[in-house]
């Protein structure tokens, strides 16, 4: 039992917005009111000057289970979630073996049930093995607890196979997210092409190689009616693509990470080649952060996802050209859409608990988080004054690649309830 | 000026134009040892230097080779074929390791851009880049500036002329950081497909007509063309680059009267640049080699001796 004394509840898409007491008990929301009473027994959380919101979901997260248990684990992966202030994680299913039949399906949910520490929902693979060739089993990995199917990392090539994944997909009611990317434009590169890039000397991923994809995934949605959700956007023109994918009424939602909405290409040179700083798609110019920005703020962006990406440092500290893509980003995606989103008032606070509640939810399929009485207690609290420094060894994930490490941000989780369980306190991880 | 702000050379984007006068002042000074019957001076005596090289060179790797000698110095060749680096170690362990041995500098030469930078973050002593990938090549951009300066005097005001595929080239980009530095109006000029996006903004211009780039130049430095880049679909074929961008007697004409011509090397005769131009007068192929043994000597003194008393 837990009583969340006097905070702000707020949650926008079930018109809930006042000053209250939150009882839970036996994982749901069992009262809201003033005044509530502690029942005997009951772990009491003065929320005073504290924002309750419905449980915030990360759709787009590597927990790297199974097989590269060395970047991360089922434990670290999710203590890193309720510490960044989720209650939930979509992961990723480019695993070893790969998330592309119902047994790995399975494997990870049972292994989430033991060592988890927030929801999991995996990803299916779209395609057996990740290899572009063959349609998975998507109907069985649903019924298994798929919520979603991705060739994350290694986007399908083939325009026609798309086609029919996206056919097939729709009658499982199952969402197709692309990682967009035209490989044969981007072959070989490691950061974003731009003047930066002919700068250092570093082989460049040109934007046409997510736009190309982007424009084909909103035609294929056009035309199948397919769920399509472009994953990562990181340039301008994908942000006007989707736009107009929108205005067309294809059935196409986006998301965008805390880096790509924070950081431009200038930072590989500002960090002198540190290899924090090369993910996949890359953070590209001022003018692409800038089209994320008001795509964030006029809701062609639907939502905030991280990419969370853990790697070993072996894999990190090497030339740059051959250090893997990928950074954390479960721990400081809350700080950073707070200190650079709500803040300097680009988006408010009901669009900031949409975006990273509702909205993640719904773009795959879930029930969405709700402060309603007899709702799963699935619930984030934020402390929006809190002023923090992103300290690696303070970090629950198994890997500290982020380019965030030293960063001073003002706004942060304070709270994460995962099904009446209280997992996060002050960005404390609690573990049973 | 007192000396190298840095321990390590990386680039001549890192660089002032202070430190790269003082370089070729050096150079200078320096350059008359390997013209002498004995070539060796004390100078670097007991100091141990290592060349390491993922990639393969002659010019570059025997060029420092022989700037260590001539210095006084011991040196060790390390490439890859015959180390512990085929066997999978990596940049981080293989300097460590090299430092462990107690030499003051790492040359090195790699196929990624930045690896030098990474290396000088393990180790107390000097990394010299001998070519990183795409990114500089450091040396050279210095010993093609010495080679200008001891024909022109200087560089500011001169109109130099970089030809070829610039956006794999380590030598335009150090070549257009260290005399756009100086005050040269530099011009690159390539097919559209070698050509880098955004070099506009480091005070280059930049055109894909050869004549434009040659137009009253003072000095026109000709690239190797890498003739697999014909499998990238970067040109079609070399009768098609050499009629469009190679330089050819007649093109070397629209440059000034006295105009330098310069090649880093290996020539691709009848590609990049016909024979006749090679071989004919304005040519100073030979003495940038020359000129590369000083640059590099100018370095290694200049590296060794930091923050000591000139």
């Amino acid at each position: 039992m837990i009583l969340i004394k006097n905070g702000r509840l707020l949650d926008p898409e079930s018109g809930v917005d006042q000053v209250a007491d939150l009882l839970v008990q036996e994982g749901r929301i069992a009262a809201i009111g003033t005044g509530l009473a502690a029942p005997e027994g009951a772990r009491v959380i003065d929320a005073t000057g504290k924002v309750v919101a419905p449980g915030f979901i990360d759709i787009h997260v590597h927990l790297r289970v199974p097989g590269q248990e060395y970047k991360e684990d089922m434990r670290t992966g999710t203590a890193a979630a309720v510490r960044g202030g989720f209650v939930g994680v979509v992961c990723m299913p480019n695993t070893d073996p790969v998330i592309d039949n119902a047994a790995v399906v399975d494997h990870v949910i049972h292994l989430a049930q033991k060592e988890g520490l927030c929801h999991v929902w995996p990803a299916g693979a779209i395609t057996q093995g990740l290899k572009g060739e063959l349609l998975s089993e998507m109907g069985e990995m649903k019924a298994a607890g798929a919520v979603c199917v991705t060739d994350d990392g290694r986007p399908v090539p083939s325009a026609g196979l798309m086609r029919q994944a996206m056919i097939y997909a729709r009658q499982f009611d199952l969402t197709v997210m692309d990682h967009a990317e035209d490989k044969s434009i981007s072959a070989g590169g490691a950061m974003h092409y731009g003047k930066v890039s002919s700068m250092l000397g570093i082989r460049g991923i040109p934007s046409t190689s997510e736009e190309v994809h982007v424009a084909r995934d909103i035609l294929l949605a056009l035309e199948t009616g397919a769920r399509v959700h472009i994953q990562h956007v990181s340039s301008r023109r994908t942000v006007e693509l989707i736009r107009w994918g929108k205005r067309m009424g294809a059935p196409v939602t986006c998301e965008a990470t805390p880096h790509h909405f924070t950081l431009t290409d200038q930072v590989v040179a500002e960090m002198n080649y540190s290899t924090f700083t090369k993910m996949n798609p890359p953070i590209r110019e001022e003018a692409d952060r800038q089209a994320i920005l008001e795509g964030i703020a006029d809701g062609t962006i639907d939502l905030i996802a991280t990419d969370h990406a853990p790697h070993h440092l072996d894999e990190k500290l090497i030339e740059y050209q051959d250090a893997a893509f990928g950074i954390t980003g479960l721990e400081t995606s809350v700080g950073l859409v707070v200190d650079r989103l709500l803040r300097p008032g680009i988006i408010s606070l009901p669009q900031m608990i949409l975006m990273m509640s509702t909205r993640p939810a719904r773009a795959v399929g879930l029930t969405p988080p709700a402060l309603r009485v007899g709702a799963p207690a699935d619930i984030t609290i934020l402390d929006l004054e809190r002023t923090w420094t992103v300290r690696a060894e303070e970090m629950a994930s198994k890997s500290k690649n982020s380019p965030f490490i030293g960063w001073t941000l003002t706004g942060a989780p304070y709270a994460t309830i995962v099904g009446g369980q209280l997992r996060m306190l002050e960005m404390k991880v609690i573990a049973p | 000026m007192a000396g190298l702000k840095s321990k390590d050379l990386l680039g001549l984007r890192e660089l002032s134009a202070e430190e790269i006068e003082l370089i070729l002042d050096t150079a200078e000074a320096l350059r008359e040892i390997a013209t002498r019957p004995i070539k060796k001076v004390p100078t670097l005596k007991g100091r141990s230097y290592v060349t390491l090289f993922y990639e393969n060179s002659t010019r570059t790797a025997k060029s420092f080779e022989l700037a260590c000698k001539y210095l006084g110095a011991d040196v060790v060749n390390v490439s890859v074929g015959t180390s512990s680096v085929k066997k999978g170690e990596t940049l981080r362990d293989t300097v460590m390791n090299l430092e462990a041995m107690g030499v003051d500098a790492i040359i090195i030469r790699h196929p990624c851009g930045g690896a030098p930078h990474l290396a000088a973050q393990f180790v107390r002593c000097s990394i010299i880049n001998a070519g990183d990938g795409i990114h500089e090549h450091p040396t050279q951009g210095l010993l093609d500036m010495l080679t200008i300066r001891r024909h022109k005097g200087g560089f500011r005001g001169l109109k130099v002329a970089i030809l070829g595929d610039i956006l794999h080239s380590r030598v335009a980009r150090s070549n257009i950081h260290g005399l756009t530095k100086m005050g040269a109006e530099v011009w690159v000029a390539g097919p559209s497909t070698m050509l880098p996006p955004g070099l506009e903004d480091l005070g280059v211009r930049v055109t894909t007509r050869v004549e434009e780039a040659l137009e009253g130049a003072d000095v026109v430095n000709v690239l190797r063309i890498q003739l697999e880049r014909m499998q990238q679909s970067l040109f079609p074929s070399v009768r098609e680059y050499h009629r469009f961008w190679g330089l050819t007697p007649e093109r070397l004409r629209l440059a000034k009267p006295d105009a330098l011509l310069m090649h880093p090397g290996p020539m691709n005769r009848g590609v990049e640049i016909s024979s006749d131009v090679a071989d004919g007068d304005q040519s100073v192929i030979h003495e940038q080699v020359t000129n590369g043994v000083a640059v590099r000597m100018a370095v290694l003194y200049l590296l060794a001796n930091r923050g000591e008393a000139a």
